[in-house]
Formats: C-alpha cells, sequence, structure tokens
C-alpha cells in the first residue's frame, strides 16, 4: 500500500484470489482425469480435449471482439468449460462433434446471457445435452478397448451383470475422455476442497442422494439391490464428474449452505428417476441442467434469515 | 399509403404488422409445426384460407352482432371455417393434414384470427377486412416456411424435401425437435431487431410498433380507431 491511510468503502481486506486463480485451480483437478483419458483411450482423446478447449477460446474471443465486449478470455473460464465439455465426450467423436459443441456452449449459453456468471445453465453440460439430442447416435458410440467392444459399467449394470469395480477405480473401462477413473476425479475433488475452491457437501450430497434414489426406485420395482449394482451407480458414468466438476458449478448452483444440499438431493433424484424408471442409462447431465433451473427457486427459499429480523417478520 | 385499400392491407400483414415477427401472435402453431418448410405451407395457407373468409363474414355480420356476445359469436364463424378447411385437407392434401394433426383443429382459437376479427373485421368493411385477413394469412405463411425452411435446412439436410447439403452433412437433428423452433425463432428476431426490421421488440418512429398505448404517433389510423373504444 502507498498511502498509509487508504479511504475506500468495504471491504478492506481482500483476498488474492480471482476468477482465473479458482478457474485454474479447477482446470489443475481435471488434470488426473483428463491424463487418465489420454492414456485409455490414446492421442485422439488428447486431440478431441484439444480441439474443444481452443473452440471455448476461440468463440469467446471472436464474439467478444466482434460485438466490441471486453476480452475476457484470460479469466480461463472458457478453457474450464471446453476441459469439462471434452471430458464429456468420447474419444471416438468425429473433430466437428467438440468444435460445434464448444461454440454452442460459449456462445449460445454463455455469452448470449450476458457471459461468466450469468449463465443460467452449465455451459458445457448444455452443449453436451445439445449434442446428445443431436446425435445420439454417435454420442453414444463408446469406443473400443485393446480392439475389445465392452459396454460402459452402467450398461452392464442395467443389464444385470456385475461389474469389476478395480477396473471402474482404474478407468480402464470404455466411457468418456475423463469419466472412467474414480480415483483420477476422487483426487481431483480432493485437491478442490483442500482448495476450498468447492465444499465437500456439494458432491457428496449429488452421489449419496442418487445412491439412496437409486436404492429405493430399485426396491420399489422390485429389482435386486447388491452392493455391486449400489457402487456401479454412484462411481460409475458421469455420476463422479458431474457430481465434482459440474454441480460445484458458482454460477449455476445455490450460493446457500443448505441450498447446495437442496440441488445436490435434486439432482439425485432426478438421475435416479432417469437411470431406474426411465429408458436412460446415464442422466446425470440431464439432472444438472434440469437442477440448475430450479437453483433460483432454491435459492429463493433458503437465504438465510439476518439475526434480529425473525421476531419482526413472525409478528406480521 | 391510403388506409384501408386492399394493397395497403397486404403490406400492412406481409410486411408492416407480420402476425409472427412484428406482432409476435401465433407462436404455438409457429413453434410446434415448422419441423419443415412444406409444413410451414400447410400450416400457414389453412389459417389463412380461414382467416380471409372469418374477417369477411364478421365483417358483413359486425352490425349484425350484439356486441356483448360477439366472441362466442366470432367462434362459431372460425369454428365453420375451420372445419371446412380440415374436411378439405383430409381429402385432398392427406399428408399434410396427418403432418399437422392436432394443430388444424387448433386453428380455432388461433389468436391471429380471434385477434384480426377483433381489431379490425368487426369494425372495418367487408372488402378491407377480406384483404386484411388475406394479408395477415400470407404474412403468417411467409413467417412459417421461413422458419420451417432454416430447420429442415439444419435438421435434415433439405429443404422442401430436396436434397440440398453436401454429401457428408450429419442432421442437426435437435433442429427439428422442440428446442430448434425456439433457436430458430430467437436468431430470426435477433437479427430483425440488429437490421432494425419492425418487430414487437424494436419499436422504431418509421414503424408500427402494434402496441396503440405507446405509440405517440397521433397520425395513425390505428390509433383513433383505438381512441373510439
Amino acid at each position: 500500500m502507498s498511502k498509509p491511510f487508504n479511504v475506500s468503502m468495504s471491504p478492506h481486506i481482500r483476498s488474492g484470489e480471482t476468477t482465473a486463480t479458482i478457474m485454474a485451480d479447477v482446470i489443475i483437478a481435471l488434470l488426473p482425469s483428463v491424463v487418465v483419458g489420454v492414456f485409455v483411450f490414446g492421442a485422439r482423446a488428447f486431440a478431441i480435449t484439444m480441439l474443444s478447449v481452443t473452440t471455448c477460446v476461440v468463440s469467446e474471443y471472436l464474439y467478444e471482439k466482434i460485438l466490441h465486449k471486453p476480452i475476457t478470455v484470460t479469466d480461463l473460464s472458457a478453457v474450464v468449460t471446453g476441459l469439462i465439455l471434452a471430458v464429456n465426450l468420447y474419444s471416438t467423436a468425429p473433430w466437428w462433434l467438440p468444435v460445434l459443441g464448444g461454440a454452442f456452449a460459449i456462445i449460445v449459453v454463455k455469452m448470449l446471457y450476458g457471459g461468466i456468471g450469468q449463465n443460467f445453465m452449465n455451459p458445457a453440460l448444455a452443449a453436451r445435452c445439445f449434442l446428445l439430442l443431436s446425435f445420439s447416435r454417435i454420442m453414444t458410440d463408446y469406443p473400443t478397448l485393446d480392439g475389445v467392444s465392452s459396454p460402459t459399467p452402467l450398461v452392464l449394470a442395467k443389464n444385470g451383470e456385475i461389474v469389476d469395480l478395480k477396473a471402474l477405480l482404474l478407468g480402464t473401462h470404455s466411457g468418456t475422455i475423463g469419466e472412467t477413473s474414480a480415483i483420477a476425479i476422487i483426487i481431483g475433488c480432493a485437491y478442490l476442497c483442500i482448495k476450498g475452491v468447492i465444499k465437500l457437501r456439494e458432491p457428496l450430497s449429488v452421489i449419496l442422494s442418487t445412491g439412496v434414489f437409486v436404492t429405493f426406485f430399485s426396491l420399489i420395482q422390485g429389482r435386486p439391490v447388491t452392493l455391486n449394482y449400489l457402487a456401479v451407480q454412484m462411481l460409475g458414468g458421469g455420476m463422479l464428474l458431474g457430481a465434482v466438476f459440474m454441480a460445484s458449478d458458482y454460477a449455476t448452483t445455490p450460493v446457500t449452505p443448505i441450498g447446495q444440499i437442496i440441488f445436490g438431493c435434486c439432482v439425485g433424484f432426478i438421475t435416479a428417476l432417469i437411470r431406474c424408471v426411465g429408458n436412460g442409462v446415464e442422466g446425470v447431465s440431464y439432472a444438472i441442467i434440469i437442477s440448475n433451473l430450479l437453483t433460483p427457486f432454491i435459492e429463493k427459499i433458503t437465504v438465510p434469515k439476518p439475526f434480529g429480523l425473525e421476531k419482526e417478520r413472525d409478528k406480521k | 399509403m391510403k388506409q384501408n385499400t386492399p394493397i395497403e392491407r397486404l403490406y400492412n400483414g406481409v410486411i408492416k404488422e407480420n402476425p409472427t415477427f412484428v406482432l409476435m401472435l401465433g407462436m404455438c402453431p409457429t413453434l410446434a409445426v415448422t419441423t419443415s418448410a412444406i409444413n410451414g405451407v400447410g400450416m400457414g395457407l389453412s389459417t389463412c384460407a380461414v382467416l380471409m373468409m372469418s374477417n369477411l363474414i364478421i365483417s358483413l355480420l359486425r352490425k349484425f352482432i350484439p356486441d356483448r356476445v360477439r366472441m362466442p359469436a366470432y367462434i362459431v364463424v372460425v369454428a365453420s371455417f375451420v372445419t371446412v378447411v380440415e374436411l378439405l385437407m383430409q381429402a385432398y392434401v392427406r399428408s399434410v393434414y396427418t403432418a399437422l394433426g392436432l394443430y388444424i383443429p387448433l386453428i380455432v382459437v388461433n389468436c391471429i384470427i380471434l385477434g384480426r376479427a377483433e381489431s379490425y373485421a368487426g369494425k372495418n368493411p367487408p372488402v378491407a377486412s377480406f384483404f386484411d385477413g388475406l394479408g395477415m394469412g400470407l404474412g403468417f405463411t411467409l413467417a412459417l416456411t421461413i422458419i420451417g425452411a432454416v430447420r429442415e435446412l439444419l435438421g435434415a439436410g433439405e429443404i422442401f424435401g430436396f436434397r440440398v447439403m453436401p454429401e457428408g452433412y450429419v442432421p442437426v437433428s435437435i433442429m427439428v425437435m422442440a428446442p430448434g423452433a425456439f433457436f430458430v425463432l430467437a436468431i430470426l428476431t435477433a437479427l430483425q431487431n440488429k437490421f432494425k426490421a419492425p418487430s414487437a421488440t424494436n419499436r422504431g418512429d418509421k414503424f408500427c410498433s402494434g402496441c396503440c398505448a405507446q405509440c405517440m404517433q397521433k397520425d395513425c389510423g390505428q390509433r383513433e380507431r383505438s381512441d373510439e373504444e
């Protein structure tokens, strides 16, 4: 500080955190998943990831350049969007899929609603659902591993087969680029929690409530609930990835602690509904974007009451 | 341009007060049936036929219909013509009839038709009303065809069933689903605003916004009529 007295409005103590440092933390946390993805699926997974990230950054830059808005690509949020989109894609995707998805995520979902923090829906997930609806055949065409075509763990579990949990943890099974290894995602989650970027209650409420509701729906339908089945539902597919990186997004999830838990339970409920009652195998991405729409309402009912105002409100 | 002449009414319906792009009326069929250009044409023309005839009859009966029961009376007139159109379509253009399905009977409650009956045909002479209906109907047809063509082009790679996109094009099938209708309509409206064309959200001095309460142009015929009410 150059002057001894700094006359200004509060806050006087500022943290060194900026959007860019938080986004950088998220990128670091995503790296283990991407590395495992590249290791399991080969160089094509890396190319898809790079393509997605580049498209997101370039489309944000071009949009702001053309409309003469301040350029915000240095806050790294577009990189995070690109990475999250990429880990949601299969490595066998044609080259234009991440390009179309990235441009849709940034331009339609993020920039048209006013840029970072103004989007009502997670851009990467909205783009994933856009691609899923448009190109359902390509988007569900999971890659073969070591020349052996094997369905994803969730498909196996849906068909009532036993899944190798070791493969589920290490990531040596078929799936999207980033979702295969539970351990890699848990490492990322631990990093984010230690750095204070996300709170553990957000992913935890999603995962636990999914377990509860899956058990609930399965019991209603009279399907046997084995430990293996539950573990696959809670750790397999996009569950962990969604719970850690997407259900904790600042702009599109509630800010109040109770609201975050309610949000997590909403995601868990809708996921279980889609997976057990509906036809789908996955369902986390739809669950999260539907819950995103509920965020304003959840926030509204969980606004903490200011100290001392409760009596006055009761009088009315 | 002189008010209430046939040409002026046609211009008014197609350009100046285009029901879809300017008045933003009849959104339900606009969003629901425009999965292809041919469906847009079919829906537009059937609405146009109903609109012309109902405007004509309502205008002829305008002194006869008591003010207090005008809405039921209008509905009866409109519903009769919708039934005629529905049966004719079922007999002669069966494919369009099946594609449009429920939306043909729903023309009865189409707010463009009731809106024109209420705001124009109920107060103006038959010939002008007939051309008002024709203009509005053509404007509606034009708008639905444009939206349908864009959605068909992106969602199926075709226009009017003819392949126009190159061989390798993979159709973006979300465009022929419900979200695609919102995308296309929103983008077309955004472009309209960008190029300062008349629209419900773009109130220029040059064009009538269709909203008389906020309009300051006293010399507009619409304004005088709304004052008389």
